[in-house]
């Protein structure tokens, strides 16, 4: 009798489980019907502040909340109009000259106008702020400057407002890739009286991003702020191009874990992923290529040298090692994301420019190059420290090249990992003698790939200096006539940097993603560049992205 | 009973100073600091960054100034979310971390008191060994295992419920709940399952059945009461424990809880948003405990005797 209670008890539990659980209209239904986009963005957003802010997260909701002077086209990354709807770019380069459009708005009503450019500008050079990305100021003249308060008057800086709808720009040097800078989040334009309204303009974190405060100028507008839950946007109707936008709204979901990520657009959550689980790549690939987006992505990975280091001084050293890395077996069998192995360091086809082959696998040459700097067959080779940041995927990599190196050169290696912040800290002070690196390009141009390597640079970081190279990219390049002269000599200074190996290109990053067949509109390109007002979700379309449901269960797992 | 809890009150305040130090300390030794980027950053906007969290005064300054915010209340500006208070984000995720945590104890105490009494009414019988082993289960099956198998089954082969979420479609707390708390149930069941067994071979169990009691009354109302004492004694820690260790379940639900600003902290050297969340899981970790040491003088009569004795 009592068992039977107790039976009855937790039958009556279970059946409370099952009801409480009808599944509901998924988010990719109700949104195809209203036409709100359902976004995965990877980590929460720090911040909304554009003068503040450091990642891709922020920058995906930035670019729908804000507009900077100029845009790209997504197919083919070269500059469009944004705010300003046309320029003039003066015959030495350095002076640029924006007319802005008339019909811009701040989603408050308000014109957008040269004055609200010219004080963004400001305040994004205020040291109080915080501003991380401000070096994408610098190319402008004096802005280095200021910034380090070498120049108390702001008026000094290359900015300058002709009248209300045209702003003047004076750079210190001709820097041809300065309209792609435009388009980065610290240089869109704020709302200067909300900035006012709620604290000082060099104030870090007050209240103004929040929704209901936050004025912007972009297709949409903020509406809905929870930390990491979401990020609500709506449609801007003051915004110029209102026309074009197509979507009511977009929400940007915090999607941390990849995995869970995966799940939630398996499950009609998600029109759009930030990643996708590399066990996962496969078996996409072979049951629903249509819904994998894969393309390859304006970033690296790579072994920084150092080049302090007795042992490795010597660049034939280097050589050898960069020569006995099988790109492609580490491609296909290690990262098997769809990656391409990387023969120079700038990933090719940079808005037009690649790079000459800078080495190739070849381990009997390899082990010729050891064998001339003192090391034959790997013999009274220093044991040598691999140090990368601790996560799964740079182990299985270093484990890789650990066997490649000690197979084709007879050199022992040893793994060393170290938590993120500490491994940031060892590079920096030079404490290594191999490590693990990444570099995402800031703009699309072989510039950003290029200018960290000078002597001293804040990027550098393997101790490495050559003065031709320094000259090419400090001097030559920048004042180059064309475009063609200048990638010319850029080719040049990059077969300095692959000769001389103070870092080894491992292959060229990708970017995968998962899309809905809902999702219209996107143009894959290597910057991973979203226009949003492009964007439309076919409201025909109901549910999960697969076909049918037994497809979907057994299809991915 | 009230000089026991002002003693045990004003025995916490040290502990927590303690926690405080250390922790204040440890985070400042680890190498790499809260602005380190991959990215170099201008040394003039570094310099601006430490100056504006008093990074830039000596560390004795930093730490009395730490201390006068707490006796304040205050936890100071979070590093990572520069528009957020170390406060406003405990506040934003506590809710919910609370939340999640009670509902897990409900699954915990539910199906765990009810698999141990049912147990230990038959002992060494499969109605006995059945619930145990799956209790040893439960107990040996980590949350990151039991969460997505829960998910990967209710959620995509049968899609009753959403696979995360929190509070945004219906029935999306069911299965956070049932991962967090399913580990606490399994040992929740082990304990009242000794505990009755004890219970049911007193004295005056024997009685009440020789006066002719149906056996459920005998079981909920003679025999409980003594057995589930030492299921509450674990409830108060297992509480602050569900509190605090939700990290891993609020990860894979994307649940916008408290758990993942502890470990993320340490991650990204949020010194504020380290010591804030460590004091505070250590205040509440103290506090449950004394709630659970009171309960547990209030329902036996025998500490509660010796507490009088004792005075």
């Amino acid at each position: 009798m009592i068992s039977n209670k107790f039976y009855t008890l937790i039958i009556l539990f279970c059946l409370l489980l099952i009801t409480g659980c009808s599944g509901g209209e998924s988010n990719v239904t109700t949104g195809n019907r209203d036409g709100i986009l359902h976004w995965g963005n990877g980590t929460d957003p720090q911040e909304l502040d554009p003068h503040i802010v450091t990642g891709v997260p922020e920058h995906h909701i930035l670019t729908a909340l804000l507009e900077g002077l100029v845009l790209k086209d997504p197919a083919t990354l070269e500059p469009a109009p944004g705010v300003a709807e046309r320029w003039e770019v003066s015959s030495d380069g350095k002076i640029y000259t924006f007319h802005l459009r008339h019909n811009a708005r701040w989603s408050n009503g308000d014109p957008v106008t040269a004055h609200d450019f010219a004080w963004s500008w400001w305040r994004a050079l205020q040291p109080a702020l915080g501003n991380q990305y401000a070096y994408m100021f610098f190319p402008v003249k004096n802005a280095e400057a200021y910034l380090n308060q070498e120049i108390k008057d702001f008026s000094q800086v290359g900015v300058k407002v002709l009248d209300n709808y045209t702003l003047r720009v004076e750079l210190s040097n001709p820097t041809p890739y300065f309209l792609q800078l435009l388009d980065h989040y610290s240089m869109f334009p704020v709302h200067r009286p909300t900035i006012e309204k709620f604290g000082a303009a060099d104030e870090r974190g007050s209240l103004w991003t929040r929704p209901g405060n936050f004025v912007g100028n972009g297709p949409f507008m903020l509406t809905e702020w929870q930390l990491f839950k979401k990020v609500d946007v709506a449609k801007n109707p003051y915004y110029w191009d209102a026309a074009t936008v197509k979507l009511n709204g977009i929400r940007f979901h915090p999607t941390e874990n990849v995995t869970t990520e995966e799940r939630m657009f398996r499950s009609g959550q998600l029109h759009h992923t930030a990643s996708i689980p590399i066990d996962k790549v496969a078996v996409y690939k072979k049951n629903n290529p249509e819904l994998l987006h894969s393309h390859p992505y304006l970033g690296n990975y790579f072994y920084r040298i150092n080049t302090k280091s007795p042992h490795l001084s010597d660049k034939r050293v280097r050589q050898a090692l960069a020569m006995s890395i099988n790109g492609q077996q580490i491609v296909e069998q290690v990262t098997k994301g769809g990656e391409v192995p990387a023969y120079t360091f700038t990933p090719p086809d940079t808005l037009g420019y690649t790079a000459k082959r800078g080495f190739e696998f070849n381990p009997e040459k390899a082990r010729q190059l050891l064998a001339d700097a003192g090391y034959p067959n790997g013999e009274g080779f220093p044991v040598t420290e691999l140090l990368y940041n601790t996560s799964e995927g740079h182990r299985k990599i270093a484990v890789a090249i650990q066997q490649m190196w000690n197979q084709y050169l007879g050199v022992n290696i040893t793994l060393n990992n170290q938590d993120w912040k500490v491994y940031l800290n060892s590079v920096d002070n030079g404490d290594y003698a191999i490590a693990r690196a990444g570099w995402i390009g800031d703009y699309v141009d072989p510039n950003t790939f290029l200018d960290m390597w000078i002597t001293g640079g804040g990027n550098n970081r393997t101790g490495w200096s050559n003065a031709r190279y320094d000259e090419l990219i400090l001097k030559l390049a920048p004042t180059a006539s064309d475009r063609e002269t200048r990638y010319k000599l850029m080719t040049e200074a990059e077969a300095i940097l692959l000769d001389e190996m103070p870092v080894i290109p491992i292959y060229i990053y990708n970017s995968k993603s998962l899309v809905h067949p809902s999702l219209k509109g996107l143009t894959p390109n290597i910057l991973d560049y979203t226009v949003y007002k492009n964007l439309s979700l076919d409201s025909s379309y109901q549910g999960k992205p697969f076909n049918n449901k037994n497809h979907s269960g057994e299809a991915v797992h | 009973m009230f000089r026991f809890i002002i003693s045990r009150v004003l025995q916490a305040i040290p502990v927590l100073l303690v926690v405080v130090t250390i922790t204040f300390f440890l985070v400042r030794v680890a190498p790499g600091g809260p602005f380190s980027a991959e990215k170099a950053v201008p040394p003039e906007v570094i310099k601006a960054l430490e100056a504006r969290y008093h990074l830039d005064e000596p560390i004795w300054q930093q730490y009395l100034g730490y201390l006068n915010d707490l006796v304040h209340g205050e936890f100071g500006p979070s590093f990572r979310y520069p528009g957020r208070t170390v406060n406003e984000l405990i506040a934003g995720g506590l809710p919910i971390t609370a939340e999640l945590a009670f509902y897990a104890m409900l699954v915990a105490v539910i199906i765990g008191v009810c698999a141990g009494v049912f147990a230990a009414l038959k002992p060494n019988t499969p109605q006995d060994y059945i619930p145990m082993s799956a209790a040893m289960l439960g107990i040996c099956m980590p949350s990151f295992l039991m969460g997505p198998l829960l998910v990967l089954v209710f959620g995509i082969w049968f899609e009753w419920v959403p696979v995360s979420g929190w509070g945004d479609l219906p029935g999306d707390k069911i299965l956070p709940a049932i991962t967090l708390g399913s580990g606490y149930a399994a040992f929740l069941a082990r304990l009242s399952r000794g505990g009755m067994l004890e219970v049911m071979s007193q004295d005056y169990i024997r009685t009440a059945r020789a006066k002719g009691l149906p056996e459920w009354v005998v079981v909920l109302k003679h025999g409980l009461r003594g057995g589930l004492i030492p299921v509450v004694a674990f409830l108060g820690p297992a509480f602050a424990g569900l509190l605090s260790g939700s990290f891993v379940v609020e990860t894979i639900f994307q649940i916008p809880g408290l758990g993942r600003f502890y470990v993320q902290a340490a991650f990204n050297r949020d010194y504020t948003m380290i010591l804030g969340t460590t004091v505070f899981f250590a205040t509440l970790i103290v506090l449950f405990n004394l709630l659970s040491d009171i309960v547990s003088v209030w329902i036996n009569p025998k500490l509660r005797h010796q507490l009088r004795e004792g005075k």
